[in-house]
């Protein structure tokens, strides 16, 4: 393991409590359409604007239960193609939390979420469990990610993970 | 060796362990996973293929189709096909197209038991702990780890038992007590807890209304609801066609440890109505007594069981929806829809005025008839009420019993269904 690979460094998109899988994931953005299309629709209901706003390394902060609902993986799916390399949340719903894992992508639980604004720029470190604020140049405690789970994550995700346990 | 629950001892069995405690991480063989056609074949099926690694065991795969069976557009077709082609590919012995909700078909074909160790691609496959099995609702990409190793991680999780004492009044139902809890600890109330509902109320449950506490375990964040086996368990398990049921071994020892005990009482509970957009909303129906409704939806998973079927007739019986209303009834399998016709109850709701759709998820993820229109106001035996889940994000959906329902089909507002009985 490389020492700094695992560190995330991006501008934060803050939201609230119970982002649920149908405002992230909407029936009509993967029925009968690809990721990179339906991602457009991520948060349509909540945010209208919100797949044009963010960019490829932003990170996504969310309140309580984030991700509450659904199995569907889409929900972390378009928040990883619309360039979103790490959420952090007071609590995750369980499958959503498993979900961003496997997706590749750092699902942190922090309780000072709420020290975190719009914009903000954050270095996330999720191996010691930190977040750095930047912009405020405060330092936030978050729970490091159990090893296990970082191994997938340096992976690049649960399937390059299989593929190097497999063969 | 230390006293469990049932949970710790299925986990600890899976995992080849002699016990386990809350808070430890241990990797367990999978007894039984299902697949249905929206993660399915198409996502989860694709990722396997592109890993290029056999199914680790075709007997405890089952695939059923239910999220795109009610229109025939062709998304949902081509979803179908791809579905069909991938299981004769792989000669999958397990296979239930169009036959109704998985986690109803899944039990009504034998394949649950006290015991095991399940996993399902769909949140609410919770539903399976009726059984006394423990069955937890995965992703795509985290199925693709269980079919080509058989094997996945889970972290022991803490018990919240909830003891449901007393015994329901008339016209009231197993979806009013979780409602009513829902309401009480909120939607994160159980996160990554695993729920036991214990108790009079509970015991005195038939396996439909318990399977309807199972399945909206995922509406309080659990990992996975569960309910101990007995006599009824084994009663209805047996009349399934399930061979070898042991009921002794799969129970809570005496002195095990629950992290949280919640008591509630079933004798003076009123009927609940979850308001949009979060089934935590909840409150009385006398709360919401006179809210107009446009349509009425006895459908899903936790609302179209035959038990479900039968509280909404004994609503409609001899008289007739109003005038303007939109009244679906979709059993939630074949095999319901048939017993129902057999013993006359679905022919009372027909009378009624109910329109009969497939068996399916339908209205309960906007699909088929039963999607709400633009600004259009429901209410449905189905679990969720989020935002554009059921229609249009200017839908709202209101959640209440089967009895509850039915009644709002006949007024065209929330009305209190007891005043019907």
């Amino acid at each position: 393991m490389t020492i700094n690979r695992h560190l995330i460094e991006g501008r934060a998109w803050v939201y609230g409590d119970n982002i649920d899988t149908d405002q992230l994931a909407p029936i009509h953005s993967y029925k009968d359409k690809n990721a990179e299309e339906g991602c457009k629709f991520c948060l349509e209901s909540i945010d209208p604007n919100f797949s044009m706003k963010v960019e490829d390394g932003d990170i996504f902060v969310a309140g309580a239960n984030m991700g509450i609902g659904s199995s569907r993986e889409q929900a972390p799916l378009h928040l990883k193609l619309l360039g979103i390399r790490a959420i952090l949340a007071k609590s995750f719903s369980r499958i959503f939390y498993r979900n961003t894992l496997n997706l590749g992508v750092s699902a942190l639980i922090c309780l000072e979420v709420e020290r975190i604004s719009s914009g903000d720029i954050l270095n996330v470190d999720p191996l010691k469990g930190r977040v750095n604020n930047l912009t405020t140049g405060e330092t936030l405690e978050c729970d490091p990610l159990p090893e296990h789970l970082m191994e997938i994550i340096n992976d690049g995700g649960l399937m390059p993970h299989l593929k190097r346990k497999l063969f | 060796m230390p006293s469990m629950t049932l949970a710790e001892k299925i986990i600890a069995s899976a995992a080849g362990l002699s016990s386990v405690t809350p808070g430890e991480i241990v990797t367990c063989k999978v007894d039984l996973a299902m697949i249905h056609d929206s993660s399915g074949p198409r996502r989860a099926g694709k990722m396997l293929d592109e890993l290029g690694v056999p199914i680790w065991d075709k007997e405890k795969l089952v695939v059923i189709t239910d999220h795109y069976t009610n229109d025939p557009d062709p998304g949902s077709l081509k979803i179908q096909a791809i579905t069909h082609k991938w299981v004769n590919d792989k000669k999958l012995p397990h296979f239930f197209p169009e036959q109704g909700i998985c986690h109803v078909v899944l039990p009504e074909k034998g394949f649950l038991k006290p015991g095991l160790f399940c996993v399902g691609g769909d949140s609410h496959s919770t539903t399976g702990g009726a059984f006394g099995a423990f069955m937890v609702g995965i992703g795509a990409t985290e199925m693709v780890g269980v079919m080509a190793t058989g094997e996945i991680w889970i972290r022991v999780p803490q018990t919240l038992q909830v003891n449901i004492s007393g015994q329901l009044s008339p016209g009231l139902a197993a979806k009013d007590v979780i409602l009513k809890l829902c309401g009480e600890i909120g939607v994160m109330g159980a996160n990554y807890m695993v729920v036991d509902y214990c108790g009079t109320a509970v015991q005195a449950m038939s396996i439909d209304e318990r399977m309807t506490l199972t399945n909206m375990a995922a509406e309080l964040g659990a990992k996975t609801g569960l309910i101990v086996p007995d006599k009824v368990t084994s009663d209805w398990l047996t009349a399934a066609g399930v061979k070898n049921i042991d009921i002794m071994n799969w129970q809570n020892d005496k002195n095990a440890t629950v992290a949280k005990v919640i008591d509630m009482d079933a004798t003076t509970l009123c009927p609940q109505v979850a308001a949009p957009s979060n089934p935590e909303n909840t409150s009385d129906v006398t709360d919401y007594s006179g809210t107009f409704v446009e349509q009425a939806y006895i459908g899903a998973c936790t609302g179209a069981k035959l038990a479900d079927l039968r509280m909404a007739a004994a609503v409609v019986r001899g008289h007739k929806v109003v005038k303007g209303m939109r009244f679906f009834v979709a059993p939630a399998t074949t095999h319901i829809q048939d017993l129902a016709q057999t013993e006359g109850t679905l022919e009372i709701l027909k009378d009624a005025g109910a329109v009969v759709l497939p068996s399916g998820c339908g209205g309960c993820i906007g699909q088929g008839a039963a999607r709400l229109e633009e600004n259009m106001t429901g209410i449905s035996t189905t679990n969720r009420n989020f935002v554009g889940r059921a229609g249009p994000a200017s839908s709202e959906l209101y959640l209440g019993s089967a009895y509850s329902v039915a009644a709002a089909a006949l007024t065209g507002k929330i009305t209190d269904p007891r005043e019907f009985l």
